[in-house]
């Protein structure tokens, strides 16, 4: 087990390279997520103030 | 069946069916993703020349492909977008940028990670990887013009330009190992030609190949569903969809 880690000798070169990947997939992932969560909680707080007219407000409030 | 395609041009058809292409696409990627980790990582031996390092080459070309088609893809959309007038396919190029930018970077980290115990250097001015790299500057470039525009409709065209402008690098970086012999080395696997690797790392690529496209369908779609909704929420289905009432 510990020779799969090692990568005969070229660990650091490759677990970089993997780990870069993991970590993109895992934090698009978990960003797509949120930002369809947010988008739907932006729709239902301008709905409920009232339509788009105060849009603006809310907006810099967050929903990138 | 005849299915009416035009059908999902709109917005209000094309959501819930984007979300359940999402989530098949999704599970298909970490399908291939496992059994493609399993051949590169477990099942593929040992290189005689690079070791171990060659095994970067299940994530390196994968990633690099998938930045090139997707900013073809991007530019597909951009330009269905600017000829039609087509808000959806805006929408969905908008959707594209930021997996194809994640894809570039990771073609470059990863090839930066490669190059460095076989070439001895993690960069070098070669013509494939600046070329790959300016492909990151565009893909940034579309993301921050559309930042840099308030109104969605006057930033859907200038992004549209943009993006049709920068698909002149896509063949550059394509041929660019053909074209300059530079450190970059040439194809592995053409269309006219034989692999020129061994049946099971062929394997391992072509199903870690897959996983990377249905990854980005899966992503790019997610993405264009919180776009509609950002960008439709002043219209009378998204008020159904979040359970409010049409208001008056």
């Amino acid at each position: 087990m510990t020779s799969f880690f090692e990568m005969g000798g070229y660990a650091w070169y490759v677990w970089m390279a993997y780990g870069a990947v993991a970590a993109a997939v895992v934090a698009e992932t978990f960003a797509l997520r949120r930002r369809g969560r947010r988008a739907l909680a932006t729709a239902r707080m301008v709905r409920e103030a009232g339509g788009d007219a105060d849009m603006h407000a809310i907006d810099s409030g967050g929903a990138r | 069946m005849i299915v009416n395609w035009f059908r999902y041009a709109s917005p209000v058809s094309f959501y819930p069916l984007a979300g359940r292409l999402a989530r098949g696409f999704g599970a298909l990627a970490a399908v291939f993703a496992a059994i493609g980790l399993w051949i590169g990582l477990v099942a593929a031996p040992t290189d005689a020349t690079q070791g171990d390092a060659y095994r970067i080459i299940f994530i390196h070309v994968p990633t690099a492909w998938m930045a090139m088609i997707v900013y073809v893809a991007m530019a597909f959309w951009s330009a269905v977008a600017l000829g039609l007038n087509a808000r959806l396919s805006a929408m969905m190029a908008q959707a594209l940028a930021p997996t194809g930018a994640l894809m570039a970077a990771l073609a470059l980290w990863s090839g930066a990670f490669w190059g460095r115990p076989t070439w001895g250097t993690y960069w070098a001015w070669d013509a494939r990887m600046t070329s790959t790299l300016i492909l990151l500057f565009l893909y940034l470039g579309v993301i921050a013009l559309r930042q840099a525009i308030d109104e969605p409709r006057r930033a859907d065209r200038a992004c549209a330009v943009l993006a049709l402008v920068g698909v002149v690098n896509v063949p550059i970086i394509y041929f660019s190992v053909r074209w300059w012999n530079t450190l970059h080395q040439g194809s592995s696997i053409s269309l006219t030609a034989a692999p020129k690797m061994a049946m099971i790392m062929l394997a391992g690529l072509l199903v870690m190949t897959a996983a990377a496209w249905c990854y980005c369908i899966a992503a790019s779609l997610t993405r264009v569903r919180a776009i509609i909704v950002e960008r439709e929420r002043g219209s009378g289905w998204v008020a159904s969809l979040i359970g409010i009432g049409t208001s008056p």
